[in-house]
């Protein structure tokens, strides 16, 4: 019931925009995400975006992880 | 190109689950004993660990209980008897998909339509509102059910009624919060030493909202997101505080979660919400885990406007334990009615009803005794 789904946000229009997730498009509230611009990516839940995800917070983590499953990690 | 492969989609990388697992499966068995129980507070969390594998790759080692983390499983007979009085009584009802077969003490609003009554779905709350400036002669109810990722959006929705105006929509209130029922169950009996926190509902309330698990309970408890990796991410912080001694409330899903949450996403909420009593299934009655329509909102609230309230069930005899799963005390498949009176065809309680309940991921996934490990690309997390 709290799934919420990363999408691009395509357009943005004051409060509205168009979102494109896995190559739907859809309308979505953006009240929450004032800062989202086209090309940001947003998580969509029961159509309004609650938060704008952080691509420099997934990079670093992934970084952490990834040291995990080269053959050196433990 | 970046475009076509999202970076999110790097949190379901096998090779990275593995190695997680690996090592958690090594500290559990070296440095705590053999086993530990966690447990997860979101449907859609207990659908992941289901669905990719991890329960039965880490088997043995980690015990995932479902605590009270599905809206629809938790929300009570009354609760479903009183939004079935609204679709007898001639209104519109419109809902989430899930509330469709949800038993009250006699009857559910999919038995409801299947008898002519106007029950219809929403995918957002914002449908319902259209729905109603379409439909004119038509009185409509949406019925407000989930968690703090949830009651945002219908914030803005009740907004945009009271703005248009709309005469003819109002809401059933029945929201819950997260942190109340946490602290009501911590405040009861769980063999649980560490949780597994909802990465939605922390993208609204923010990560200090959940900080009371360490500072007030001594549990150390991870915010995690929805792709393996981030979920085998969360256990393998949780059983490293535990080795240590340490007991944290960690965000380990940065890309979404904030300190401070979501706060205008907050601001919309208590702008027509206040914190109401409510009561839910299988914990019964917390005091201010729920919203109620605030001051000068009460007109949207269909209960006020059609005279329609939660009553005291009657006692349910179907034997269902879904009150005991939902505390974590009961795993589904040691429930007499598992899989042999009650299937996703014919659910005798919440728990088999929902997608996400506890009872349906285990009927799905895990009655057979598969032990392959966490699937990779694709296998999980949400879509």
């Amino acid at each position: 019931m709290c799934l919420a789904v990363p999408v691009r946000v395509l357009t943005r229009d004051g409060d509205w925009g168009e979102v494109e997730s896995s190559g739907t498009r859809l309308r979505a509230a953006l009240h929450f995400v004032p800062e989202a611009r086209p090309g940001d990516w947003v998580l969509v839940h029961a159509g309004v975006a609650i938060a704008l995800l952080d691509e420099e917070e997934a990079r670093e983590s992934l970084a952490f992880l990834e040291e995990l499953s080269t053959p050196h990690g433990s | 190109m970046e475009a076509d492969r999202p970076l999110w989609e790097r949190f379901r990388d096998p090779g990275i689950a593995r190695a997680l697992v690996a090592r958690v499966r090594v500290r559990v068995a070296r440095e705590l004993g053999g086993h530990v129980s966690l447990m997860e507070v979101c449907g859609t969390h207990t659908v992941a660990i289901s669905r990719s594998g991890i329960r039965a790759a880490l088997r043995d080692a980690v015990t995932l209980v479902s605590g009270p983390g599905c809206p629809v499983c938790v929300t009570s007979p009354e609760d479903v008897d009183a939004m079935v009085a609204l679709a007898e009584s001639g209104l519109t009802v419109l809902t989430f998909g899930d509330m469709m077969r949800v038993p009250g003490s006699s009857t559910s609003l999919e038995a409801v339509r299947a008898r002519g009554g106007r029950v219809r779905l929403a995918y957002s709350p914002m449908d319902a509102v259209s729905y109603a400036a379409s439909h004119p002669d038509e009185q409509v109810v949406f019925l407000a059910v989930g968690f703090e990722t949830t009651a945002p959006g219908v914030a803005l929705a009740v907004a945009q009624a009271r703005e248009l105006p709309l005469a003819n929509f109002s809401i059933y209130p029945a929201h819950k919060l997260i942190p109340p029922a946490l602290r009501a169950l911590l405040d009861q009996e769980v063999g649980v030493q560490g949780f597994l926190l909802p990465g939605h509902v922390s993208t609204v309330i923010g990560r200090r909202a959940l900080a009371f698990l360490a500072e007030e309970y001594r549990l150390p408890a991870v915010i995690a997101g929805f792709e393996p990796v981030d979920i085998l991410m969360a256990i393998d912080r949780i059983t490293h505080m535990l080795v240590r001694g340490e007991a944290e409330v960690v965000n380990a899903y940065p890309r979404a979660v904030r300190e401070e949450g979501n706060t205008l996403a907050q601001r919309a909420m208590w702008s027509c919400f206040a914190p109401a009593d409510a009561a839910w299934r299988g914990l019964g009655p917390i005091p201010g885990s729920g919203l109620g329509l605030r001051d000068g909102w009460e007109d949207l609230d269909a209960c006020r406007r059609y005279g329609v309230w939660a009553q005291p069930a009657g006692a349910m005899r179907t034997g269902c334990r879904c009150g005991d799963v939902l505390r974590g005390l009961l795993l589904p498949p040691r429930c007499p009615l598992f899989a042999r009176v009650c299937t996703p065809a014919a659910p005798q309680g919440p728990c088999m009803v929902s997608s996400e309940g506890a009872c349906a991921a285990y009927y799905r996934y895990e009655r057979g005794d598969g032990d392959d490990g966490p699937q990779g690309a694709g296998a999980a997390g949400p879509r």
